[in-house]
């Protein structure tokens, strides 16, 4: 099985479309991996693997950022958009939105970057467009 | 219930709190028990269908004894009767209707072992089909729980160090600041080799040497007449 720790040995030699990475395991037992990209130092993506794939979450804004009067048509856009993000879907795990990428256990290194770095723009484009909602 | 029904009762029903389980320890033990078990009932399914399917070959076989006996006989009584050994005749009938029983009930044996084998074929696809739905159940929740530990262990960090990651305006102001540095750079360093071309030209211009190089009417008339 796919561990982060060495995941996050070779990220941190690594470059993608220019970027590199910079790593962090979180600390405790759930395995998570903080990734910082080069030139997009306020997202962090983190990784964890689970049994049977690697997923990839940035994590938006709390419910509480946004206007109240607006979360419903927010929410209905984020349905709307999720199929038109590349390779990114929104999502809420309790009260956070994110932004998330799920890879097969199996996906090569470079699968694994670009879905990093896509991850990585999308989570900055998705706080431009959210920004009309941000409370 | 499904899991994922299980879970969106949870999540509907105010377990929000990340970190709170969403479907119970013993759920998942269920669910692991309904995999051995179905499992376990996927071998002993197996072995039967062999066993019984064997006993089919070999009832269809004792059949085809029996029906090859009875022809036989057919002829043999036939032939009795042809010679008019009546005796003889009714002894061979009296030996096909022993014969016909014996074909009948092996008949209903065979009858009941190809419903006990579609039977048999049916409870290995349930079984089958249990422990995939169960297995993917398992890991919708192993998957739900990793991302709440991982949630939580970064929501954690980002309340421990204050960070201003956990709020979106800021960060969203910091990227559009970048932006703007990234695109403020990129028009001066336009500018600056604006200039630098200006500046270029102007000095070859002023040094007389743009005059020379470029070809008038009155350059090209010059030339004519100096053939």
């Amino acid at each position: 099985m796919l561990q982060v720790r060495d995941l996050a040995i070779k990220l941190s030699d690594a470059k993608w479309e220019g970027r590199s990475f910079d790593c962090l395991p979180m600390p405790g037992e759930s395995g998570v991996l903080q990734v910082t990209l080069s030139d997009q130092e306020e997202i962090p993506i983190y990784i964890t693997a689970t049994d049977t794939q690697l997923l990839c979450i940035s994590y938006l804004f709390r419910t509480d950022e946004l206007k109240s009067e607006t979360v419903n048509e927010f929410n209905e856009l984020c349905l709307q958009l999720n199929v038109s993000i590349p390779l990114s879907a929104f999502a809420k795990v309790g009260e956070q939105y994110v932004l998330f990428g799920a890879l097969s256990l199996q996906s090569s290194f470079d699968d694994i970057m670009q879905e990093i770095v896509t991850l990585g723009e999308n989570s900055a484009e998705a706080l431009e467009a959210a920004e009309p909602y941000l409370a | 219930m499904s899991i994922l029904k299980k879970i969106f009762t949870a999540v509907r029903g105010g377990a929000r709190e990340v970190g709170e389980a969403i479907v119970d320890a013993n759920a998942i033990r269920i669910l692991e028990q309904e995999i051995t078990d179905a499992r376990n009932s996927l071998g002993k399914a197996r072995e039967n269908l062999t066993e019984v399917m064997a006993k089919e070959m070999q009832t269809k076989r004792e059949i085809s004894t029996l029906s090859q006996k009875i022809t036989e006989h057919e002829d043999y009584a036939s032939q009795a009767m042809e010679k008019g050994d009546e005796a003889l005749a009714i002894e061979i009938a009296q030996k096909i209707v022993e014969l016909e029983g014996e074909k009948s009930s092996k008949e209903a044996i065979l009858e009941s072992f190809t419903q006990h084998i579609t039977t048999l074929k049916a409870q290995i696809n349930q079984a089958e089909g249990t422990i995939a739905e169960n297995d993917r159940q398992l890991l919708m929740v192993k998957t739900t729980e990793s991302v709440q530990k991982a949630t939580m262990s970064v929501t954690d960090s980002m309340s421990s160090n204050n960070s201003s990651m956990s709020n979106a305006r800021e960060s969203l102001e910091r990227i559009k600041k970048r932006q703007q540095e990234r695109s403020d750079k990129a028009a001066a360093s336009a500018v600056l080799q604006a200039e630098a071309g200006n500046d270029l030209a102007a000095k070859i211009k002023a040094a007389g040497l743009s005059d020379s190089s470029s070809s008038s009417a009155e350059s090209v008339l010059e030339r004519i007449r100096a053939k």
